[in-house]
């Protein structure tokens, strides 16, 4: 049994994290050539889109990511706010650029899908558009604490900013339901079971689990940077004060 | 509430007298809105169509770029400490402040709503609501504006930093209270988006001072 309050403390945060990087990075790797075999190769070409079905098992799953590392930076965020763990500000700020690359990744790669399937790049759907809200959301919450030279203000604010930001994840989420355009609705997660054909669904949700040891490997890595480069600062400050 | 309304009346003095900012917001806001016409030509069908977003849009930025007034004067003067030290919590001298915003540049904005309506070749039905929507909303943007304002209250220059934190978030605003419009101007029933506003608004109310409080203090401290 894993004691996970001693992991909110940075040193032995880091000796965990150290031990658990190797197994993550080779799980990643493992589950994205799975993934990419069974998504390339395995799975079926749809009866009325072909080939370009396969960009949905990159798509579908960064679009899950971002809003799951939102989710993770909102949580970090609360976390920090309220128990005022050291490293929870470091996870939320540690977290805020992959999500916004996996934002990125998803407009993109609607747009690369859209252009053969509705005849656009870019359509103002509510989906689409709540998407980019997103990644304009990251952007300020990066540019938050670039802005603020006060760690511990910065930590704070941009902490408030991320809750504040976290009212537009559920609007993204039903806003399929709400305005309902031209984005299909949610076919995975739904009440009465996925209406997706299994042979799409396996290889999507071993591409979503790729995805998301990414987003740890990653995660780990720039958080392991962000106590190191925090520690340098402190022990700076305290060189210059003696 | 004595305190209440006397942080009001001060700030909506303040932005009365100090350089007539109520004015400089109200005619950036037919500016803006009177530059459409010169950009996508007269046509009065075109402008009839756009009209709801452009008027909505303006609103956004005129609220928005009278954001930084609303605590920069008074955290650089040190009157925010003595508001932070008064027993009124900061929760509701934050929504004093946001009232008087609202007060000093939302309303305006309110009032001469109709006139760009007129402009823009609004249809009658139209009208009607685009003052309620205009109503509903911009109380929202003071307060939701409000967030933002405080966050970069201490950062010099943070002029455009704030609007990237605030003009997202003011996005289901813009979305709502041009839907009001379009509906009305349709012969369509608008009072759904009606709603939305007056819920998005709710919502706001309570939870926008308690986190604009929360980010003064950090600012405070």
């Amino acid at each position: 049994m894993v004691n996970w309050h001693r992991l909110a403390n940075p040193t032995s945060f880091l000796k965990w994290s150290r031990r658990v990087l190797p197994w993550a990075s080779v799980t990643t790797v493992i589950l994205l050539a799975a993934g990419l075999y069974l998504s390339l190769f395995v799975a079926p070409p749809d009866y009325q889109q072909g080939e370009t079905v396969r960009i949905m098992f990159v798509h579908v799953p960064s679009a899950w990511m971002a809003l799951f590392t939102y989710a993770v930076m909102a949580g970090a965020s609360a976390t920090g706010l309220i128990w005022k763990s050291p490293l929870s500000h470091l996870t939320a700020k540690a977290a805020a650029p992959i999500g916004a690359s996996f934002t990125l990744l998803a407009l993109v790669t609607g747009a690369l899908w859209g252009q053969p399937m509705w005849g656009t790049w870019w359509v103002w759907d509510a989906r689409l558009t709540s998407v980019l809200i997103l990644f304009f959301l990251y952007l300020g919450y990066i540019a938050l604490w670039e802005a603020i030279d006060d760690y511990t203000r910065a930590a704070k604010s941009t902490a408030i900013l991320a809750l504040v930001g976290v009212v537009n994840i559920p609007i993204i989420k039903f806003s399929v339901d709400w305005w309902n355009t031209l984005h299909q609705p949610a076919s995975v997660l739904r009440m009465d079971g996925p209406s997706i054909h299994p042979s799409l669904l396996v290889p999507l949700l071993v591409m979503g689990g790729a995805f998301t040891g990414y987003f740890i490997v990653v995660l780990l890595i720039r958080l392991e940077r962000e106590i190191l480069a925090r520690q340098a600062q402190v022990l700076r400050r305290a060189q210059l004060r003696s | 509430m004595t305190t209440f309304l006397q942080i009001v009346a001060r700030d909506v003095r303040l932005a009365f007298r100090q350089g007539g900012a109520t004015m400089l917001v109200v005619v950036f806001f037919v500016l803006a809105v009177a530059l459409f016409p010169l950009g996508v030509g007269p046509e009065t069908a075109v402008l009839r169509r756009i009209a709801p977003g452009v008027i909505w849009v303006a609103a956004l930025l005129a609220a928005m770029l009278s954001l930084d007034r609303l605590f920069q004067v008074d955290f650089e003067d040190g009157s925010l400490d003595q508001l932070a030290l008064a027993p009124l919590p900061l929760e509701l001298v934050a929504a004093a402040k946001c009232l008087a915003h609202w007060l000093s540049t939302g309303l305006p904005l309110v009032v001469i709503s109709p006139l760009l309506g007129v402009l823009l070749e609004l249809n009658g039905e139209a009208h009607a609501a685009l003052l309620l929507a205009m109503a509903a909303g911009t109380p929202a943007l003071s307060l939701v504006g409000g967030i933002g304002a405080a966050l970069t209250v201490s950062i010099r220059r943070g002029g455009v930093l704030l609007s990237l934190l605030v003009l997202p978030l003011y996005i289901p605003v813009l979305i709502f209270g041009t839907g009001a419009i379009d509906a009305a101007a349709m012969g369509l029933e608008g009072g759904a988006h009606l709603l939305v506003l007056a819920a998005l608004l709710a919502a706001a109310l309570p939870l926008a001072p308690w986190a604009i409080a929360g980010a003064l203090r950090l600012n405070l401290e």
